[in-house]
């Protein structure tokens, strides 16, 4: 029992930084606009935050740094991909290499002189520590859901009102319609670019916060690539959700539980049968699978489970 | 007043030469302003870069190392942009051809010494024609999208070889990876450090542009790319199409990851994923797919890495300075590209 109730807590901490990256992109994606710049965005999430609270220990100053800044990273993606047109996935792809390029040179270049200008190997003076609630957290493992960080707390409201947002208001009505057919959203008197430019920059300012996460809350420390690739899996992740962010926890849960046994398992010290690897892998496999099943079977009925129709295609209301 | 973008009754065939040259000089503009932000003086910083990737024979040969897989991984996936099929899997396509190369050489000691390499090669090529072949059967025929699955087939790709070389056919004893081939199944060296898959790829490159510009097969993929309900009027097959030109994209790619094993790491090991796949979009995109332009992108995004490399030596600032500028190269490029169909318009609005 003890050993679940860890698990799930490292899932629940692991799984926070990427369930704010996936619902960000669930609205970017919904407006119609694909972003693979996630895994860019949040590493420069992480070290804008970690460099901010390093140098102010103000934790709240870091984290507004860090959603500026996946906010800035995503509006250059954003106006690539909206005003001019481009194409989304070479744009999404220059974000990304340009964002960890420049996160990691911006790591070696921000540290404090004594430590050769490297922010590696500092420590913070404060960073975001689990609040235990009273009475809930004792509950057997499920009490692992009230001894978390105020990070993940506030996931507990955002959660269902993204959902809410999304399917029950017009705000999220609008997203949907630029995202599903652009020009009967025109039609209906809504500016796709605005639409698509806002939820675009809201998206990756979700993706900062995800990645200073990592970096104020997870691992409080700074690292080279710090984020492995769990921008890359946000990707997966939005499939996975099926573009739900109400179903976006359960992709982040069983992603960040998949990753946790495997820490937890070595830990343990518990022979392996099924190599580490083929764990990690399993994340992709199963988005593979669920992507490529669920439009197969989609092809042949009208499912609910779809893309935005106009993802990724650019529209310009002055072309004929 | 408003500024709006009119479309071009024509593409100006000079905005393909301006286009990524202006890039390139606004992308080294940004650099420098990063540059002195933390600061160090960009003239400086770009002088030592250019001497360390051009400064001499031995630093060029360098630059052309590394230019060889990432103008192979171009070349792979401009086939695919041209039918419009977003393979950004040429990354796990080119682990597969190190894989497959691995395999043969490490495993098949029953055929002729002489026809390891050239069998390793070519079961590389189909390892990674096969794993690019899986996306395109799926997009092909349930339109399955393709930027998703050859994306997550990378990472399947990277833990595979992983589990290769850490734990099946991790060498006994020595440092981490396979065991190192033997001498005859390595690539050799005809200028420098200039390897002979310099000939494979500089071939490779004239096929491509006779097959994509002067064949009917060149002329489908061109026409199912810009207007597949044409193409389909026409006769052409697009499902076929696409399975093949996967086929011919992943082997590309499967070519340069054996290329380079055979060639340089002599074993599979780690950095087995050194990005080349996915820089090897840029490269397609910055040469507008053109495989003679490839070559002349292939060495300036190569000598970014080879000069952030020296930069480290000569100035103390992180060779991650090499990936902000390729990343940098694109920005720009992207928001020009828009010229090529479009130009501004200045449109006066009546009271």
């Amino acid at each position: 029992m003890d050993f679940i109730t860890k698990l799930l807590a490292v899932t629940i901490a692991m799984g926070t930084s990427l369930t704010y990256a996936t619902l960000g992109e669930i609205y970017t994606q919904k407006s119609g606009v694909l972003n693979l710049g996630m895994e860019g965005i949040m590493l420069m999430g992480a070290l804008s935050g970690f460099a901010t609270a390093f140098y102010t220990a103000n934790l709240a100053v870091a984290l507004l740094v860090a959603i500026l800044t996946g906010g800035l990273f995503s509006l250059i993606h954003a106006f690539l991909s909206v005003t001019m047109r481009a194409n989304q996935v070479v744009s999404g792809l220059s974000i990304t290499l340009f964002g960890t390029g420049l996160a990691n040179f911006l790591g070696q270049r921000l540290g404090p002189e004594s430590n050769n200008f490297n922010l590696v190997g500092m420590n913070l003076s404060s960073k975001f520590d689990n609040i235990a609630i009273p009475g809930l957290e004792s509950i057997p493992v499920l009490g692992a859901f009230f001894d978390v960080s105020i990070l993940t707390y506030a996931l507990y409201l955002i959660i269902p009102f993204s959902w809410f947002f999304m399917y029950k208001t017009r705000f999220g009505l609008a997203i949907r319609a630029v995202g599903e057919s652009p020009k009967t959203a025109t039609a209906m008197g809504l500016n796709v670019s605005a639409i698509r430019y806002l939820y675009t920059v809201i998206g990756g300012m979700m993706a900062g916060l995800g990645g200073a996460c990592l970096s104020l809350s997870f691992t409080p420390s700074w690292n080279d690539g710090m984020t492995g690739g769990k921008g890359w899996i946000v990707i997966a992740l939005v499939i996975f959700a099926g573009w739900n962010p109400g179903k976006a926890v359960i992709g982040t849960l069983v992603f960040g539980g998949i990753t946790s046994l495997q820490f937890s398992l070595q830990a343990a010290g518990v022979k392996m049968v099924i190599p580490t690897q083929f764990l990690a892998i399993a994340p992709y496999l199963i988005t593979f699978f669920t992507l490529s099943v669920m439009t197969i079977a989609n092809n042949n009925r009208k499912g609910a489970f779809a893309a935005p129709s106009a993802l990724a295609v650019p529209f310009a209301i002055d072309d004929k | 007043m408003r500024l709006v973008l009119e479309k071009r009754e024509r593409r100006l065939k000079r905005m393909s030469l301006l286009i990524p040259l202006f890039s390139f000089i606004l992308s080294l503009l940004i650099g420098a302003i990063v540059l002195a932000a933390s600061k160090a003086d960009p003239i400086q910083a770009y002088a030592a870069m250019a001497k360390g990737a051009f400064g001499n024979a031995r630093r060029f040969q360098y630059t052309v190392v590394e230019a060889l897989p990432l103008l192979i991984c171009g070349l792979s996936v401009g086939i695919a942009f041209r039918l419009r099929f977003w393979n950004i899997g040429a990354e796990g396509q080119f682990v597969w051809g190190a894989i497959g190369v691995t395999w043969v050489i490490q495993f098949w000691t029953f055929l002729p010494d002489p026809l390891l390499l050239p069998a390793g090669i070519l079961v590389g090529m189909i390892a990674g024609a096969l794993w690019a072949g899986i996306p395109g059967v799926l997009k092909a025929y349930w339109a399955v999208d393709e930027t998703l699955t050859t994306l997550m087939l990378n990472y399947v790709a990277i833990g595979v070889a992983e589990y290769l070389y850490i734990k099946a056919w991790k060498a006994p004893k020595g440092i981490l990876g396979t065991p190192e081939f033997p001498e005859f199944t390595q690539l050799s060296q005809v200028w420098g450090k200039v390897h002979s898959g310099v000939f494979i790829a500089l071939a490779l490159v004239v096929i491509l542009w006779f097959l994509l510009y002067k064949t009917t097969w060149g002329f489908e993929l061109n026409m199912i790319g810009k207007n597949p309900v044409a193409a389909r009027y026409q006769g052409v097959s697009i499902e076929k199409s696409i399975v093949i030109a996967l086929l011919i994209s992943g082997a590309i790619a499967g070519l340069a990851g054996s290329l380079n094993t055979v060639a340089i790491t002599h074993r599979l090991t780690r950095g087995v994923n050194a990005g080349y796949g996915f820089t090897g979009i840029i490269i397609a995109w910055m040469s507008n797919l053109n495989p003679f332009a490839s070559i002349i992108v292939a060495i300036v995004m190569a000598s970014l890495t080879t000069g952030a490399d020296a930069l480290q030596i000569a100035m103390k600032l992180p060779e991650s300075m090499g990936a902000v500028l390729q990343g940098l190269v694109l920005i720009p490029l992207l928001a020009g590209s828009v010229f090529h169909d479009y130009h501004l318009k200045l449109i006066r609005e009546e009271e």
